[in-house]
């Protein structure tokens, strides 16, 4: 049984461990940083410590239509703190391990590693993110 | 057991202070053998090392520094003379304390090593005294170290993390008085505005106390020195004397840090490649000893250190056969350039006029080192020689790093800061007097020509409104001035350099970001980056790390546009505004991916949909020839085409206008039909199934 922190983007309903989650922001502006890979969304001000965000409708490949006003998820990472910007943000989920399972053999190439597997809850999947690989953004 | 390792780090600290100074005086003494003060200060400070050793059971240590006691006891009772093997045995021992202080450091023990040998060459030169008629007196019970001076006990030890801390909470503080300043700007209230006043100067004044306290004397470095050129010296079978002034100069003690190894390499190289020979100086009418002298002294908000030697100067001819042999530029090239010029090649990789690599330098590796580091840390070097007279290097590196002063300006919608070193002036033309050398912006300051960069274009944005009036910020890298094109000149303000997180260290053109008044991000502008992201400075000298030209377009002149030529499946050369364009790649053929029926790649951690330009057309595809292809980047599109020719300056006027849909009509382009294509209403006739980014 781990708690997971959910939220959505585009189709996908997501989900990290709650003690990786350092809090959520919404209405923070994000400053683009020009030249930067696409999926980095820009640089957040956190109380004084600028913060890398990460735009995870890029990061995971889906369409580019942002909501309007997207939820930063600040993430701890060993170099520091990151934020995911994710569609929508919603409850701490508990989740058990029967219903676990692996991603399937069909899921190839990079997106692969973005996903320790999923939990299966009634109606619908809830993806468990590996967050040092979506922050390991390629340059 | 942890108050043991308390006093072993004690110990740690107190030895490493007592073997630097050892280290210092035992040269000092070497040109002044009869100093008895300095000879008894050396002496106290080994016996308090031998003491502490013995006390922690360090035996080997401790008997090791013993037999440099009996040593020095005899030199100090004049029954032995001060020679050159003798200092050369003690420096040794100093060197074995250091590797031992460095085990205990980092394993709690001495470990293995015993120092024997070294320990029976300095009993054997402790034999080698001749007996004088009394029988040699036992070393005498060393006077215990005097209580140490006022120093000692007005000023405490504090932890760098926890100054460091300190330092970054200050940083915190001037953000916040700022945004308290901007929030109250329009406050009827003269109790609060007299507050806000008292907060102002307070922070202002911490802030100063605070930075204070993380400076150090340029000492900390400077003391190396005697010993370097000492063996540096004999290693090259010179005679050189070193001169230091200005030791009590501060800096921030992580500029202490970074300036340490390029200083280092600037003596080592003044020693080996500027001063001549004893029997050379003599044959030239020179004291045979030669003179390296090091002077440090603040001026302007900067520390600059110079580092010069009377040797026989950098030869100007040399380094202009020199460039050509490597390639570097051809003959008539060189033949062009300037003395200052020529210089400044000494700082590119693999340069070197040394006539042979020695064991101390020539290898070519030296010189851009020392300038990559001291440009890291937002300083400048610089050299200047005067044929048979000497050579001088200045080094000029701002007193602090974490908190600079800046320029704000805006450009493509977003703020930027500009540190305020490398800022020569504003000028603010009418747009009119930009003008065009073959495409290349250039503006008439003083008689000179100034190259122009827009920073839009730099930094990928599209061009903006033609205005007016242009803001041109005149800006010094190590080449030469450059002007950048701003949308607008904003603000002065004191900024906290903020490090920029490893996403982004591929990008040249920021040093790093801030937090301004108003809470909003801005991000730091590098000028040797941009400069070089740009191609402002000259082609030699441009930087390994630049991204390749292709990537930024070139600034378009005022009636001209920038245009990509590309080649199509048919053959025909084809035009995209570059304004339209985010980025040229290639992409190897088995990178391609297929969803249903649409063509994508992954492409920086996204997933790129492919469009090839021959169907967009309405062409047939003629295939994938190469194992890569050119892909021109447009929103989140990537168009596939045959070939990126060539990027060009030309008035996108149109001579036959197209009925088809995306193409604009025709015209001619280094004489060629080109057809001019609209990517925007290409891709929307075609439109992904994931959407076109605005």
């Amino acid at each position: 049984m781990i708690e997971l922190c959910t939220f959505r983007v585009g189709p996908l309903f997501l989900g990290i461990e709650v003690a990786r989650v350092q809090e959520v922001l919404r209405h923070l502006p994000i400053v683009r940083v020009p030249l930067a890979a696409p999926a980095i969304r820009g640089l957040i001000n956190l109380r004084g410590q600028i913060v890398t965000a990460i735009d995870l409708r890029r990061r995971l490949g889906l369409a580019d239509t942002p909501p309007a006003s997207p939820a930063n998820v600040v993430v701890r990472t060993p170099h520091g703190p990151v934020s995911l910007v994710a569609d929508d943000v919603g409850e701490v989920l508990g989740v058990s391990d029967e219903d676990f399972a692996p991603p399937p053999e069909t899921l190839r190439g990079p997106s692969r590693a973005l996903y320790r597997g999923a939990y299966k809850l009634p109606g619908e999947l809830l993806l468990h993110l590996v967050v040092d690989e979506v922050v390991r953004v390629p340059q | 057991m942890s108050d043991n390792a308390d006093i072993v780090a004690e110990f740690l600290v107190e030895s490493h202070e007592n073997v630097e100074r050892i280290e210092r005086e035992l040269v000092a003494l070497e040109s002044n053998p009869e100093d008895a003060t300095t000879l008894a200060s050396i002496f106290r400070s080994v016996h308090t090392i031998k003491g502490t050793c013995g006390f922690l059971g360090f035996a080997r240590l401790e008997k090791l520094a013993h037999a440099a006691e009996n040593l020095l006891s005899l030199v100090r009772d004049e029954e032995l003379e001060y020679v050159p093997a003798i200092a050369e045995g003690l420096l040794a021992m100093v060197d074995a304390v250091k590797g031992a202080l460095a085990t205990i450091e980092a394993s709690g023990s001495e470990g293995g090593e015993t120092h024997a040998a070294l320990v029976a060459h300095l009993e054997a030169m402790s034999r080698g005294a001749p007996a004088p008629a009394p029988a040699p007196r036992a070393p005498a019970p060393a006077p215990a170290p005097p209580p140490s001076g006022a120093i000692a006990d007005t000023s405490v030890r504090v932890d760098v993390v926890l100054l460091d801390k300190l330092m970054n909470l200050v940083g915190e503080l001037v953000l916040t008085r700022n945004q308290v300043l901007q929030l109250t700007a329009n406050q009827p209230s003269s109790t609060l505005l007299a507050a806000i006043q008292r907060l102002n100067v307070i922070t202002a004044d911490l802030q100063e106390g605070v930075m204070k306290t993380r400076m150090l004397p340029i000492e900390q470095v400077f003391a190396k020195l005697p010993r370097l050129v000492r063996d540096v010296a004999a290693a090259c079978g010179k005679d050189v004397r070193i001169q230091i002034d200005g030791a009590a100069t501060e800096l921030d003690r992580t500029l202490i840090e970074a300036i340490r190894d390029p200083l280092t390499h600037l003596v080592r190289n003044a020693i080996d490649h500027g001063v001549e020979d004893p029997g050379v100086r003599r044959a030239r009418g020179k004291p045979p000893q030669a003179t390296v002298s090091v002077r440090a002294y603040h001026a302007a908000g900067h520390v600059n250190i110079e580092i010069a030697d009377d040797g026989n100067g950098i030869d100007s001819e040399k380094i202009r056969r020199k460039a050509v042999a490597h390639g570097l530029m051809s003959v008539d090239a060189a033949g062009a350039m300037g003395e200052r010029e020529l210089l400044s090649l000494i700082f590119l990789p693999g340069f070197s006029t040394a006539a042979e690599v020695t064991a101390v330098s020539g290898r070519g590796v030296g010189m851009d080192v020392v300038r990559t580091n001291i440009e890291r840390i937002g300083g400048t070097v610089d050299v200047d020689t005067a044929a048979g007279r000497g050579t001088t290097f200045r080094v000029r590196i701002p007193l602090t790093l974490a908190i600079i002063p800046a320029l704000i300006v805006a450009s493509g919608g977003a703020r930027y800061a500009i540190p305020q070193a490398s800022l020569v002036e504003l000028v603010r033309a009418p747009a009119d007097r930009l003008e065009s050398f073959h495409g290349a912006r250039v503006y008439r300051l003083r008689g000179r020509l100034l190259p122009i960069v827009d920073l839009r274009a730099v930094l990928g944005d599209a061009p903006g409104d033609a205005p007016e009036s242009v803001n041109i910020i005149v800006l010094q890298t190590q080449e030469q001035p450059f002007g950048l094109l701003v949308d607008e000149i904003q603000d002065t303000a004191e900024i906290v350099v903020k490090p920029l997180s490893a996403h982004f260290r591929s990008i040249g053109a920021f040093s790093g970001a801030t937090v301004l008044g108003d809470g909003g991000v801005a991000l730091i502008l590098d000028v040797a980056g941009v400069a070089a992201a740009a191609g402002a400075v000259g082609d030699v000298a441009r930087r390994a790390t630049a991204p390749a030209p292709a990537a930024v377009p070139v600034p378009a002149p005022v009636d001209d546009e920038a245009l990509l030529l590309c080649r199509g499946a048919s053959g025909g050369v084809v035009a995209i505004p570059l304004s339209g364009v985010h980025r040229l790649a290639q992409i190897p053929v088995a990178a391609i991916e297929r969803t249903g029926d649409e063509e994508v790649v992954q492409y920086h951690g996204a997933i790129l949909p492919l469009r090839r330009l021959s169907t967009l057309l309405g062409e047939v595809d003629a295939g994938d020839a190469g194992d890569r292809l050119d892909v021109v980047l447009a929103g989140q599109v990537g168009v596939v085409v045959s070939e990126i020719l060539d990027i060009v300056q030309c008035p996108a006027k149109v001579e036959r206008r197209s009925p088809r849909p995306g193409v604009v009509g025709s015209l001619v382009v280094k004489g060629r039909v080109t057809e001019l294509l609209d990517l925007g209403e290409l891709l929307g006739t075609a439109r992904p199934r994931l959407g076109v980014a605005a």
